[in-house]
């Protein structure tokens, strides 16, 4: 496979109204290594996720690997061939999973054997050092782990065309350096690999032969490194894109840093002795340092080494464990809010809120740093400015590339003009013009406004540029120099040089993979099954039911939530109505008056409160809630009786609830009318002949009308509507939420497969669920149960199936996790309380509720299991409901098929 | 002062995040319309448009009497049904109740031999079962007295009866379930909205970054629940103009300014109850699973969907401890029965006990989640 790798022309692409990429087309030959450079925000990564086909394509035609990325077909056939990393500290990773579980789940995917799985993995995590932490969960992590583990995944299987997306992000420059030997060894192994990488380092860049610039959305030059470079003089490639630039939007005045004045020899941090535990591993072992008023201090050190922490804890966010820091000649203290005034933090990842835009956000935490209103305006427009981030004022922050995001984080941190900067690698991710710009604001804060710096970095010349740096290993600091002295005690002609000798003798001998030993198996490549795969299945199943028993919470909530509320509602859901609250207005007092409410009185279902004495009590009780009912006797109802005038009776009824009126008036009439009879005596007239005919009422299936055996039946119904719905929910809009949604686009994982596969444990789940609901309605309630068990199990497993596919397709069509959950419960809760039959029989619905109670499974699910329990039924009579809620599974999946996009839009 | 403001904004940042989740405001104007109008609308409460079908073996005047006697609303017209179908029909729960008229019930009637009407209760449409066959009892009663001439019988009654419904005459259901429908909405909202911003907030790390301002829990508490406050009091304002008085014509009788404070005030408790079970759960997934057996049984067991009465006592005093009970009394109270502050204020301070109880616990809880 020697012509060309890609070949694109008159590629656009827009995000609303705003255009990321412009009229792209260039080409590039097979096995060759191309590096993507261009400032934040340029559609670097906009660029790479259509390549990868993660991005649909809007316009224009892009050929990878020898066919169009528009056609499904090739597209399926690309996917085993092309590797993607996305961009991020470690996104598209599953934080439950360890890291071997993470690798393998890629492996599986990708139709890898295990044996070829565990070859790859072993020579992979000693490559990237990583094989020490295998077991650790990717959550677990520190940002520059993730994105060595990010690219083993990339690289488990044998790509063509290996795309990736700012790998070295925030990765020491020892794991950098290895991180490139590593791709080399795999490229050695496959000559026709094309390497695509988009890099803010420009020493990274130099190494490729090819070399792509973009521009705000435009590609500005494309060829040969070494021909683009030799343009300047210097010969080097950020001058050169400076060059092809044409305006010059960032004046490149080498950055000059004046020298320190001593004359301040406040401390401003102090940390001694700081010890961090968490359970056994000691994450900072005794740090100790000193920072000065207005220095700028650097931390330096390997992925994971403590560095992140020790900055948690210098700003109150995690409590030591032994040892004191002090902060501004204070004991760090989480509740002292004054020192958070004169404290600004950035954190690794961004934390600022996603949804709103770029000047809202700097808005909202002016505004929480109580800075007056006359100064916030100006200084907003001022780090606006300042920070370069005009163009993208009013975008939606969360939406931004990360080197603008990092930009806007920074921003923020030094809005309240704090003495005390804290920075967790502030500039990783940002392009080399804006880090210089950031480290020209830096050295004016410190040098002309004291403002203390503590930042870690892992950019050597950043490094290079503190006034003293600190080299940190495995939570202990190693050394703590100026940077020439640290050059010196190290003998490295560079300072990486000296941080990398530093490392390798903290850690001893260097653990890489030999030379002889290849990274990519021997074996033929992995043949990977277009199509439905059950191993992908399966592979998805197994990582979901990992998470899930991992989640021993959520484990506990659904079988435990299940057991609670078929306690409660079969216990607390009951239609019977007794005990009625009533009084009587006895304005008569004779012995026939109270012969009359005697009756009412010996009822079990009326229970008398104390007697009323005028009209408007009656009223005002009534209102009160105090009775139900109220019995109003007409003065002279004896003597009327007697004389055969027919006295009225009233009844007056609390009609705010309209069931319980409806339920004591029939009570009412039923006394009255057996009251009659007596009356009837009373009065010595024969009331009537015998009755002419008999009626025989028979209730049917629950003789004794118990309400729990009609009831508890149908809790079930309900119960397995919204439990397993939540379970599902979630599944999908997760993914989406935090990131690992890439995954399902960049792989050979099918729509088909992913539903299925998300589906299974949650369904194995709800089984339980129904069998501990079939037990406790037998043996709890003692409900008799009279029909098919068989029949009940199988339209459970339907009823169940059909409920988690609902909340799949809930979690398809939901872009937060907020809206799934909210969904889930307003779309369940009204079909399923009010429609399904549990409480009123679906024969008496009408109109649109009918219709709601029909396009819902819980009604079908309710007429088995009551059927089942009560009705001695079996599939005989109740299959058309079985093949209704099969119906609903199948349409409900159908139906996510096409609300899940197998590419991002 | 400074804390005011805080609050202020922080609650209009919530206000600017909901705003632009458009899935999340359709399924609140879901639940503000839809969700209210079709079962007021298509509601049924006791014994309403049941279904019945009728076996006619006799096909004389007095079994074709019968069978019309049956009358909406409570029942919808009889069926024609074949006896053998008899326990076909029931045993799908197609109809709810069956009458079967022998053959020769007519002549055995008038010849005095006291035939039977055998009527058929499917006993586990609960709702209906015992008082739909009370109804049928006594107008085959009427009926048969009417036929064998004994219609003044009724008029000669010893004593009559009246029964009069005050707050709402016809017992119509629907205006009650529209209340109730927006009480249950209510509470979803407020435990769903507040709860999952709040492990959003910690899912993303921007919890992290609230904390390194110089901002204190309970102004990040504050600022969720007053936000929520103003957005469901006024959706459920907009509700009772627009779909309970407009569309469906519910004349509610009470002070609707006195309902929305009470609203306000059970949105305090059941917001501080969302941010407490927020604290419990450590992801969004927990806590959707560990709302649902709180939710559910505060739709279904706070007197408006089933009477609370009937409830063993433990549980009705289980459920005096949920916001909701005290909410569905108070709005049958204020909306249908008029009644003033001088009637509710033993609920009202109920509700407002129960909201400083759930707010303290969950702050105290949120400030240590924060800690840890």
């Amino acid at each position: 496979m020697n012509g060309l790798a890609l070949h694109a022309t008159g590629i656009n692409h827009r995000y609303g109204k705003q255009q990321a990429l412009i009229d792209i087309a260039f080409s590039l030959p097979a096995g060759t290594r191309c590096g993507l450079i261009g400032p934040d925000g340029a559609g670097k990564s906009s660029l790479l996720g259509l390549i990868a086909g993660v991005k649909k394509l809007q316009a224009g035609d892009l050929q990878v690997l020898g066919g169009s990325i528009e056609d499904r077909r090739h597209r399926n056939s690309l996917y085993p061939l092309i590797a993607f990393m996305p961009q991020g500290l470690g996104g598209n990773l599953y934080p439950e999973l360890s890291i071997r579980e993470n690798i393998r789940f890629f492996a599986t995917l990708f139709g890898l054997s295990k044996a070829d799985c565990d070859q790859r993995m072993h020579n992979l995590l000693l490559a990237t050092d990583l094989a020490r932490f295998a077991d650790r969960p990717a959550g677990k992590l520190s940002g520059g782990m993730k994105q060595k583990l990010g690219l083993c995944c990339a690289l488990i299987h044998d790509p063509d065309l290996l795309i990736l997306d700012e790998p070295t992000t925030g990765v020491d420059p020892l794991s950098r350096r290895r991180f490139w030997e590593l791709v080399e060894s795999v490229r050695s192994e496959r000559p026709q690999l094309t390497l695509l990488v988009a890099t803010a380092y420009m020493e990274e860049a130099e190494q490729f032969e090819h070399c792509l610039m973009l521009d705000r959305g435009k590609l500005i030059a494309d060829g040969l490194s070494h021909e683009l470079a030799a343009i300047t003089p210097s010969g080097k490639l950020d001058d050169a894109f400076t060059h092809f630039q044409g305006d010059s939007a960032h004046d490149n005045q080498p950055l000059v840093i004046p020298p320190r004045e001593n004359g301040n020899s406040d401390i401003a941090i102090e940390a001694h002795d700081l010890t961090l535990r968490f359970g056994d591993f000691i994450a900072v072992n005794k740090v100790s340092f000193a920072i000065g008023r207005g220095e700028i201090f650097g931390f330096l050190g390997s992925n994971g080494c403590g560095k992140t922490t020790t900055m948690k804890v210098l700003t109150g966010l995690m409590p030591a464990s032994e040892g004191s820091a002090m902060l501004l000649g204070n004991p760090v203290n989480a509740k002292d809010l004054a020192t958070r005034k004169r404290v600004g933090f950035m954190s690794q990842s961004f934390s600022l809120y996603g949804e709103l835009s770029v000047r809202q956000n700097l808005v909202l935490h002016a505004q929480l740093f109580d800075l007056p209103k006359a100064d916030s305006g100006p200084r907003i427009d001022e780090l606006i400015q300042r920070f370069d981030l005009s163009h993208i004022a009013d975008q939606p922050s969360g939406k931004l590339p990360l080197g603008l995001r990092q930009r806007l984080s920074l921003a923020v941190a030094v809005l309240h003009r704090p003495e005390v900067l804290i920075l967790d690698e502030p500039t990783s991710g940002v392009d080399p013009a804006a880090r210089d710009d950031f480290w020209r604001l830096l050295v004016e804060l410190s040098r002309e406004q004291g403002v203390t710096i503590f930042l870690s970095t892992h950019f050597m010349n950043e490094a290079q540029r503190c006034d003293r740096i600190s080299l940190m290993h495995a939570g202990k600091v190693l050394a703590c120099d100026t940077p020439d002295a640290l050059q010196q005690q190290f003998h490295g002609d560079t300072l990486e040089a000296a941080f990398v000798t530093c490392l390798e003798q903290a850690q001893g001998a260097p653990e890489t993979a030999t030379p002889n030993e290849t990274v990519s198996a021997a074996s033929a490549p992995p043949i990977s099954k277009r199509g439905f795969s059950l191993a992908r299945l399966l592979a998805v199943a197994s990582r979901e039911g990992k998470e899930l028993l991992r989640d021993k919470v959520r484990m506990a909530f659904a079988l435990l939530g299940a057991i609670f509320m078929m306690v409660i509602f079969g216990y607390g859901i009951s239609l019977d109505v007794e005990k009625l609250a009533f009084a009587v207005y006895d304005q008569d007092q004779t012995p026939q008056s109270r012969a009359y409410l005697e009756a009412f009185r010996s009822s079990r279902y009326f229970a008398e409160q104390p007697p009323i004495t005028d009209s408007a009590e009656l009223h005002r009780r009534l209102q009160r809630s105090e009775i139900k009912l109220a019995l109003e006797i007409p003065p002279g109802f004896g003597r009327d009786l007697y004389a055969g005038r027919q006295p009225a009776v009233a009844a007056w009824l609390d009609g705010g609830m309209p069931f319980r009126a409806e339920t004591s008036r029939n009570y009412v009439e039923a006394v009255h009318q057996a009251n009659l009879q007596q009356l009837a005596e009373l009065n010595s007239t024969p009331l009537s002949r015998p009755a002419a005919a008999k009626l025989e009422t028979r209730f049917r299936y629950n003789q004794d009308v118990v309400s729990v055996n009609a009831i508890g039946p149908g809790v079930m119904a309900l119960i397995l509507a919204f439990i397993p719905a939540m379970l599902t929910a979630l599944g999908i809009v997760r993914e989406k939420e935090l990131g690992s949604i890439t995954n399902f686009y960049a792989t050979p994982l099918t729509r088909l497969e992913f539903l299925l596969g998300k589906q299974a444990p949650y369904l194995a789940v709800s089984l339980i669920n129904l069998a501990l609901l079939v037990a406790m309605n037998r043996w709890l309630f003692g409900v008799p149960f009279k029909g098919s068990g068989v029949t009940l199990a199988f339209g459970g497993l339907l009823y169940v199936l059909a409920t988690t596919s609902m909340g799949l397709l809930i979690s398809a069509f939901t872009r937060t996790q907020i809206a799934a959950i909210l969904g889930t419960m307003i779309i369940t809760s009204l079909p399923t309380i009010q429609f399904s039959g549990l409480i009123v029989p679906r024969s008496s619905l009408e109109g649109a509720a009918a219709l709601m109670g029909m396009l819902f499974p819980a009604g079908y699910f309710l007429d088995v299991a009551v059927g089942t329990f009560t009705k001695a039924l079996d599939l005989r009579q109740l299959w058309p409901q079985c093949l209704a809620l099969f119906g609903f599974f199948l349409g409900f999946t159908g139906l996510s098929l096409v609300m899940l996009k197998k590419q991002e839009a | 002062m400074h804390k005011l403001a805080h609050i202020l904004r922080l609650g209009i940042k919530e206000l600017t995040s909901l705003r632009h989740d458009s899935v999340l405001l359709l399924f609140l104007f879901y639940a503000f319309t839809v969700a209210i109008y079709m079962p007021a609308a298509g509601s049924v409460i006791g014994v309403h448009n049941a279904s019945v079908a009728f076996v006619d073996e006799d096909h004389g005047q007095l079994s074709r009497q019968l069978a019309q006697a049956l009358q909406p609303p409570q029942f919808q017209p009889a069926a024609p049904l074949a006896y053998d179908q008899l326990d076909k029909v029931m045993d799908s729960g197609q109809y709810t109740f069956v009458i079967n008229v022998p053959a020769n019930f007519q002549a055995d009637l008038l010849a005095g031999r006291q035939p039977s009407v055998q009527v058929n209760v499917d006993a586990t449409a609960m709702s209906q079962a015992f008082m739909g066959a009370g109804y049928i009892g006594r107008i085959f009663q009427r009926e048969l007295l009417t036929y064998s001439g004994q219609a003044d019988v009724a008029s000669r009654a010893p004593a009559t009866l009246t029964t009069r419904a005050l707050f709402n005459t016809n017992l119509e259901g629907g205006w009650f379930l529209a209340v109730i429908q927006i009480v249950n909405n209510i509470t979803i909202l407020a435990i769903v909205l507040t709860g999952t911003a709040l492990l959003r907030e910690r899912e993303h790390g921007t919890l992290d970054h609230l904390l390194v301002l110089p901002l204190t829990a309970l102004e990040i508490m504050l600022a969720k629940i007053w936000s929520n406050m103003l957005v469901v009091v006024l959706c459920t304002w907009l509700s009772l103009e627009v779909v309970v008085k407009g569309m469906l014509g519910v004349p509610l009788a009470g002070s609707l300014s006195l309902f929305l404070l009470v609203t306000a005030l059970y949105l305090f408790a059941s917001t501080a109850l969302g941010i407490f079970l927020a604290t419990l759960a450590r992801s969004t997934p927990q806590f959707g699973l560990l709302a649902i057996p709180v939710i559910i049984p505060m739709l279904l067991l706070s007197g408006g969907s089933t009477p609370l009465d009937s409830m063993p006592q433990w549980l009705q005093w289980v459920m005096q401890g949920s916001p909701s009970t005290h909410f569905v009394s108070l709005s049958a109270a204020i909306l249908f029965r008029d009644a003033g502050v001088n009637v509710v204020w033993p609920d009202l301070l109920a509700l407002a006990g129960i909201g400083l109880l759930f707010f303290a616990v969950a702050l105290a809880r949120f400030r240590k989640s924060l800690a840890s």
